[in-house]
């Protein structure tokens, strides 16, 4: 029920409480061009949460502390973002060991929002409200794109499907390695790791998000020598390669210059970080599109933001808005490796990333039916800590569109680089093989890469190496509405 | 088996490992029926890494659902072809794909003649490359 006050009474100089505004109605029914946003909020002691919610709402819309006579002169009701709904998110307040929490749910008129600009659309979303002081803590969990809005977006320049053609791999994963160590390398010497990935079986090698163009090797520099080590590769194999040569710079004319020259050596891809921000990436994929560019994104920063549970924002909204800024690639999680990831958490964000349509499925933290509106499919990339003895799990979790990066997995195999691409090529074939050949690929897994490690020395070498390595970790960022399961095996 | 790379093209799933016998490469096609994939066989000499559009031989088999009648064209490939490269795609027409989901090569020539990489040099050091197949130096007619 609206608690709105209304008429001349609703006016008055002085400060009214935000539910009394209009920002709270429970029978509010959104429209199928509303924005929703879901919210997981933490009132301050004292406060409402009903009254939380409408001040979250308020504050991502049009209210100011204050009653202000000038929304009378405006059609304000369409304008005034409602919250329609909040819950106490499960295992939290009274009787547990958490403090409360409450999933507020907030419903967006789509003229709210300026066509095509994320700017826009987090401007209000996440602008002033996370500093707000009636909330301990706040953190947006989910959105909810109406297929409206989500058809004023380019969406990603290539997507899945193009990808796959213009480099003629299909039916398996791709594979990929970040060129080790990360800074440091000549341009001459760093090429010489890209060829040697390359030449063995991977598909890709990758600038690490803070290769630019620093004193020890400049940026054309490395786009050159990476360029001779593709097309080297590519002679010696038949195989279509690339280099993720990374454009993040300190200016937009920057980047345009390092991705045109860039085009001009015949490089199928490139990449951004994103900290480049979100303009910058829309700028990119833009240019990406007319240019035939594969574009990479290194999700560089949002740990600091996207880790808590109880503060900041999901991945699953950023997968959200990279896939409506345009980016082709972006790195989602591994479940297995080195870096932040709960099995099911990352089945939310892949699927965010890779389908045509997502339903509502609470247990992977997706809380809205989300039409992607035919929007290009963007290829997730699981990176940091993986090796080939886990490739059966990798292809369990990840799915076959997916990019698996090993890196230290590659380039410290102990008989080198090449022999470390060509051990996680012949696992990873061996395992589609299996795969498709019906066979229990999951649980037979480890026997499938010994009988292949057989003739396949360097891969014997690989699982030898690194049998024992694994990354258990209790995850931060795990599901609300299921008995969780965290441990990453 | 594979542990010396650089002497095949390895384009394709399963270039990696040892060639496919005919009991592997039905339990393939029988994958791809079970997902409702039409399967191609296509052949060609110059296994260029951007020469797209291999010869068909024959259109994808989108009516055929039996293995054994797959498996069969793929071997009068074979046997017409001895000394080509033939594949076989599985094309999947799910509105969102439209595209091809398995791609793998079944049959190459005995010795695979390979690639060039032929460097133009431009202004400052920036170099216009073409990877040239050897298989292509003779006439189409003449190579075989």
């Amino acid at each position: 029920m609206s608690q709105e006050i209304t008429g001349k009474e609703r006016y008055k100089s002085g400060v009214i409480p935000y539910k009394k505004m209009g920002y709270w109605d429970s029978d509010y029914v959104p429209k199928d061009t509303d924005v929703i946003a879901l919210f997981r909020i933490t009132p301050q002691e004292g406060v409402d949460h009903e009254e939380a919610a409408a001040a979250v709402a308020g504050e991502s819309s049009t209210a100011t502390w204050t009653v202000v006579w000038t929304d009378r002169l405006t059609a304000c009701e369409l304008y005034r973002a409602k919250a329609y709904r909040s819950e106490l998110v499960p295992n939290t307040g009274p009787g547990t060991k958490n403090e409360a929490q409450y999933f507020a749910y907030i419903a967006y008129d789509l003229d709210l929002f300026e066509e095509g600009s994320i700017a826009n659309l987090t401007a209000s979303i996440i602008g002033n409200v996370f500093g707000f002081k009636a909330v301990k803590a706040l953190r947006l969990e989910d959105m909810r794109i109406p297929v409206a809005y989500l058809k004023t977006f380019q969406g990603p320049a290539t997507g899945i499907i193009v990808e796959r053609e213009r480099l003629d791999k299909f039916g398996r994963p791709l594979l990929g390695a970040t060129t080790k160590p990360k800074l440091g390398l000549s341009g001459r010497n760093y090429g010489r790791v890209v060829y040697e990935g390359l030449k063995g079986g991977l598909d890709f090698m990758k600038d690490d998000e803070n290769i630019n163009s620093q004193p020890f090797m400049h940026w054309r520099d490395r786009f050159l020598y990476c360029m001779e080590a593709v097309n080297k590769a590519s002679a010696a194999t038949g195989e279509v390669k690339g280099h993720y040569l990374n454009v993040t710079a300190g200016t937009m004319e920057d980047m345009y210059e390092r991705a045109e020259f860039a085009k001009s050596l015949g490089s199928v891809i490139i990449m951004i970080d994103l900290v480049i921000g979100y303009t910058a990436i829309q700028s990119m994929a833009k240019w990406a599109r007319k240019n035939d560019m594969i574009l990479h994104l290194h999700r560089a920063g949002n740990s600091t933001y996207s880790r808590q549970k109880n503060h900041g924002m999901n991945f699953r909204v950023i997968c959200k808005w990279m896939r409506m800024a345009g980016v082709d690639h972006i790195h989602a999680g591994t479940v297995v490796g080195k870096l932040e990831g709960d099995p099911l958490m990352i089945k939310g964000f892949y699927d965010t990333l890779r389908e045509s349509r997502t339903p509502t499925s609470l247990e992977h933290g997706l809380f809205f039916d989300q039409d992607w509106a035919s929007l290009n499919k963007v290829m997730p990339v699981a990176s940091g800590g993986i090796h080939a003895g886990q490739m059966h799990q990798l292809l369990d979790y990840l799915g076959e569109d997916v990019i698996l990066q090993f890196g230290g997995g590659t380039i410290g195999h102990p008989m080198g680089i090449q022999a470390g691409a060509v051990a996680n090529r012949v696992a990873l074939e061996a395992m589609i093989l299996a795969r498709n050949e019906g066979r229990d690929y999951v649980k037979e897994g480890p026997k499938i890469l010994e009988t292949a490690a057989k003739w396949c020395t360097p891969l014997k070498q690989a699982l030898d190496t690194w049998k024992d390595i694994t990354f258990n970790y209790e995850s931060t960022d795990t599901a609300d509405f299921v008995p969780s399961t965290t441990a990453s095996v | 088996m594979m542990t010396n790379v650089g002497n095949r093209v390895t384009q394709g799933q399963f270039s990696f490992l040892p060639p496919l016998t005919d009991k592997q490469i039905s339990a393939q096609i029988k994958y791809a029926l079970k997902n409702g994939w039409a399967i191609g066989v296509e052949y060609t000499d110059d296994p260029h890494p951007r020469n797209t559009y291999w010869e068909m031989f024959g259109n994808p088999m989108f009516d055929l659902k039996d293995p054994a009648g797959i498996l069969s064209e793929i071997n009068d490939c074979r046997k017409t072809y001895p000394n080509h490269y033939i594949r076989v795609t599985a094309f999947n027409s799910t509105r969102g794909v439209e595209s091809p989901t398995m791609s793998y090569i079944v049959n190459r020539p005995k010795t695979e003649p390979g690639f060039g990489l032929i460097r133009q040099e431009g202004e400052g050091r920036s170099i216009r490359y073409t990877v040239h197949s050897y298989a292509t130096d003779k006439p189409e007619t003449e190579r075989y």
